[in-house]
């Protein structure tokens, strides 16, 4: 049923942004997911996301893997170029698509499955090498499409929705994510879209490997008592550690906030990311203590959602490599083949 | 003992323990006969593993220009212990035994009917050298100094390689020069020379390279336009990535901003190296792997995905014997089955196979350029006899207005003029649709991408005559393939012949020998080697114009064969199996052996010698 197309209704007053889009431009085919299915409150925060950053839609490459999480990049930015790969293996075709091509932004998308269970490892190196992309996991602890088995982020001690009770440790991807050196490491619920957007805006425009775990309760398979990624569970476990916003070099900063509790961070592209911590003590600048407060809050069986640790000056794996700047994709003959005369000086080295 | 007399025309084998710098004296040995004019076709028999496991270094010196192995020992040059017993027994009768005599070993180690050379190279090497690395490097320094004499290799030669290899290092070119008159000089003294085998200078290399397939294969695709490589070490294939780093270092530095045009990924596994080459096929930068059997194994989800989503990758598979980790270090051709059909479902798949290093670099070169045209994925299947040995073969060519075919791509202004852009559709009647790159148009030609059916505009859907216009298209498409890919080449016997026989890869050099061997002795055969899958109309011409057909390769299961039957429907009656399969290299004295088994004794005029009972195994 993916086939089916939106009604290309635009209304005239429909509010457009710097380079002349609606939101509607932003949107995809009809979505075939569940009702309620937090996947689809995902979807309209990327639409919002890339909307507000005046992103082009068709600058955008959008990747999944397998899964209900992977279906959703047919549901946004329809003008995009999209690839919905194989199983647990996103992370490497975006690796190379992204090497391909520095040019367009990488937004990629999987699930718990996708990610935590059989692509554990592609998630794991994707991060080590700092491929500049947006990696958004749609977390729901369970197998939707094939209907309910746990996945690896399911907490020791949940109950399916048969019964069963989850006795295997869960992967937690954030604390991969940190631990394995990605540069932006956040975590969302779809239930908080005012979180949500900003977390994703934030990610788009990270100069590195971004990594956002959004947890996204399945109303078919994964949200009854018993489920720890249930709406109900996640709302009254849900603590917040920071709320980021967006300014963009027009915009003024009006807001006046008590020192230290505002944390104004230029990226790479002189985006100012304004991070306001809610907790204290909590520094979004700091790896090491960052995961160290992750771990302490997860023990007491709290959720911490936010931005949770931010490299602003973060560099990506064409840095690493030196890769030119006009992307690998451009270049012709000209510039990749040595020639014949080369040819003729290596023959003569071979004799 | 009479000794086997011979100029310019024996096999001459150095039995080394691995990890002794062995290889590259050895190397100088066979690079100094090549200066002389003289063709050898050197072999590197190797285990896998880094130090202290026997390795042997086998080499063929044949004026006439056979650089298949042949098969059969003149002379050894045993230098490791652990393998002595079965390295004298090697030797054919009245070989040479080229042995360090240091340490004094009972008549009973030795045989009768060979001539055993016996110099005492460690005790020469501990009375010059103190430090005990340059003991062991400097001995192999000394024994081709020896060596020299004895076979009659000029020292000149020698000396100009060492002065090529060191240049700018003055230090290490005077001291190999002097181990190589330490050997030289003992040699004269010491040991009765020449012996029966000898190298005499002659003309027969040419302007012909020596150089190894994987390097090659690298190389051409550096020239074939590469971009993105990602990889995953394994044996045979580690050197063909490593070689593409060193030569985009040397080719693909951009002078003004210092910047690479090209990125290497040393991927995680061979599944995230496929992965990253279907993604950078995907978003329209040529992009290659390199593995061997386990590799694909890994990949074949990935194939069937680039098959299907039609995606342009480039794979080199350097063979190895297989099945599972099989016989890592020891050659095949036993992959044929597993890449022309990988992954589930109905697939079929481009090979290419390249005779020799000269074919690894116009293969990989085209195959990158088939992979855009077909939007498929193209493998190059060369093997561990030509990848990791260096080959005398012809120089490269590169045609100075060659330009890369990207196939069909639409561009942003062809949208903009409206043309109808079906991702699936096939609007030129070749099978093969066109494509767009992300980020083309703002408005215009996007489409997701999906391993999933879909219809001809790329839209998702399971119905039946949307997915039977689709593979049946890819039929079409398979069939367009077989017009581009390089086609076979003929070899026609001197008189008119009922029999005929199939071959490729790297059982060539040893095919054309067998081939004048059977000439020679009055059997005609016509032989068509095989340069691709899918099969040209010429090779089911080729089957149908003979009555025997011999189909020669190097794997147990016959899988050319296989082949053969399943996409021509063929009689299997027809098609006669030769087949080599212990890991060594094929020889012609198998090859001639196993067809003259074949044939009724009146079609063998001569009397038949039976080379294979010569055959040996390493």
């Amino acid at each position: 049923m993916t086939y089916i197309a939106k009604p290309p209704l635009r209304h005239p007053t429909l509010e457009r942004n710097a380079v002349g889009y609606t939101r509607r431009d932003y949107e995809g085919k009809i979505s075939t997911l569940c009702a309620g299915c937090g996947h689809d409150s995902i979807s309209a925060a990327i639409i919002q996301a890339c909307w507000e950053l005046n992103i082009e839609p068709h600058r955008v490459a959008k990747l999944s893997g397998i899964g209900c999480s992977s279906k959703t990049p047919d549901y946004f930015l329809g003008a995009s170029h999209g690839f919905n790969t194989v199983h647990g293996r996103m992370p490497s075709v975006l690796t190379g698509a992204n090497l391909a091509n520095r040019e367009l932004l990488y937004l990629g998308v999987s699930g718990d499955g996708d990610s935590a269970s059989i692509g554990l490892g592609q998630f794991a190196h994707a991060m080590r090498r700092g491929v500049r992309m947006a990696y958004i996991v749609e977390n729901n602890g369970v197998y939707g499409l094939t209907k309910g088995q746990f996945s690896a982020t399911a907490d020791q001690g949940s109950k399916s929705k048969k019964g069963v009770v989850n006795s295997d440790s869960p992967v937690d991807l954030v604390g991969l994510a940190l631990q394995l050196g990605a540069t932006y490491v956040g975590r969302g619920f779809s239930g908080n879209k005012t979180q949500l957007v900003p977390l994703i805006k934030g990610a788009i425009t990270h100069g590195g490997a971004a990594f956002i775990d959004v947890i996204s309760p399945c109303v078919a398979f994964n949200n009854h008592p018993g489920s720890t990624k249930s709406y109900d569970y996640v709302r009254e476990h849900n603590e917040s550690v920071s709320r980021i916003d967006f300014i963009t070099p027009r915009e003024e900063i009006v807001t006046e906030y008590a020192p230290g509790e505002v944390v104004n961070v230029r990226q790479h592209d002189g985006l100012l990311l304004r991070l306001r911590s809610l907790h204290a003590d909590y520094d979004a600048t700091d790896r090491h203590k960052a995961m160290a407060y992750m771990q302490e809050h997860a023990a007491r069986g709290e959720v911490l959602t936010g931005l949770l640790y931010v490299d602003p000056i973060a560099t990506d794996l064409h840095t690493a490599l030196n890769t030119s700047d006009k992307p690998l994709n451009t270049l012709g003959a000209a510039e990749l083949c040595p020639g014949a005369a080369a040819l003729k000086k290596l023959n003569a080295g071979l004799r | 003992m009479n000794g086997i007399e011979a100029v310019n025309d024996f096999v001459i084998k150095f039995a080394n323990v691995n990890g002794s710098g062995s290889a590259s004296a050895n190397e100088l040995f066979a690079k100094s006969i090549l200066r002389m004019g003289v063709p050898v076709s050197p072999r590197n028999i190797f285990p896998s593993n880094i130090q202290g496991l026997p390795t042997w270094y086998e080499v063929r010196v044949c004026e006439r220009g056979y650089l298949g192995r042949r098969g059969g020992i003149d002379m050894m040059v045993a230098m490791n212990p652990q393998t002595w017993d079965a390295d004298v027994a090697e030797l054919e009768p009245g070989g040479y035994l080229f042995y360090d005599s240091t340490r004094p070993l009972p008549p009973s180690r030795f045989r009768e009917d060979i001539n055993v050379i016996g110099m005492p190279l460690t005790e020469i090497c501990n009375a010059v050298y103190s430090d005990p690395r340059q003991r062991q490097l400097f001995k192999n320094i000394v024994y081709v100094g020896a060596l020299s004499v004895l076979l009659e290799i000029e020292a000149e030669v020698i000396e100009k390689l060492f002065g090529e290899q060191y240049r700018g290092k003055e230090k290490l070119l005077a001291s190999n020069v002097q181990a190589l008159h330490l050997g030289r000089d003992f040699a004269r003294e010491h040991l009765k020379w020449p012996i029966g085998l000898r190298v005499r200078r002659a003309d027969q290399v040419g302007e012909r390279i020596f150089v190894d397939g994987n390097s090659a294969a690298a190389l051409g695709c550096v020239y074939g336009g590469a971009t993105v490589a990602a990889w995953y070490p394994i044996t045979p294939s580690s050197s063909c990535a490593e070689a593409f780093q060193k030569y985009c270092m040397k080719y693909r530095v951009d002078p003004h901003t210092g910047q690479n045009r090209f990125a290497i990924v040393q991927a995680e596994d061979e599944i995230a190296s496929i992965g990253m080459v279907v993604g950078a096929g995907w978003n329209g930068a040529r992009a290659f792997t390199a593995t061997s059997g386990p590799g694909i194994s890994l990949m074949t989800e990935f194939i069937g995905l680039a098959y299907f989503a039609e995606i342009p990758v480039t794979i080199i598979n350097v063979q190895r014997g297989g099945p599972s980790t099989g016989m890592p270090t020891r050659t095949q051709q036993a992959d044929i089955i597993a890449c022309a059909y990988a992954s589930h479902g109905d697939t079929k798949h481009v090979l290419l196979f390249p005779e020799d290093p000269r074919e690894c670099f116009d293969h990989s070169a085209a195959a990158l350029d088939l992979a855009e045209r077909l939007q498929t994925p193209v493998f190059v299947m060369t093997d561990l006899d030509i990848g990791m040995n260096q080959r005398l073969c012809h120089p490269f060519e590169w045609a100075e207005d060659a330009r890369y075919d990207r196939g069909k791509v639409m561009s942003a202004e062809e949208l903009e003029a409206g043309k109808d852009f079906g991702r699936y559709k096939d609007v030129d009647g070749d099978g093969i649709p066109w494509r767009t790159l992300p980020g083309t148009h703002p408005a215009k030609g996007s489409y997701f991408t999906r391993g999933t059916t879909r219809d001809a505009y790329a839209r998702y859907s399971e119905r039946g005559p949307d997915y039977m216009y689709n593979v049946e298209r890819l039929l079409r498409k398979f069939a367009t393939a077989a017009t581009l890919v390089p086609q076979p080449t003929l070899r026609l016997a001197r008189e008119k012949s009922r029999l005929g026989v199939i071959y490729f890869g790297s059982t060539s050099p040893a095919m054309n020998e067998a081939l004048d061997v059977m000439e020679a002795q009055g059997v005609h055969i016509d032989a068509l080697r095989l340069r691709a899958f899918p099969f040209a109309d010429s090779v089911l011409r080729f089957i149908a114009g003979h009555d025997r057909v011999f189909v020669v390769e190097q794997n147990r299961d016959a899988q050319m064969r296989t082949l053969l039957v399943n996409e021509l429907e063929i009689d299997p009656n027809k098609l006669v199996k030769v087949l080599h399969f212990d890991g060594t290299p094929i020889t012609a004295r198998f090859i001639t052996g196993a067809i003259m088994d074949c044939l009724p004794r009146a079609a063998v005029p001569a009397p038949a010698p039976v080379p294979a009972a010569q055959e040996t195994t390493a």
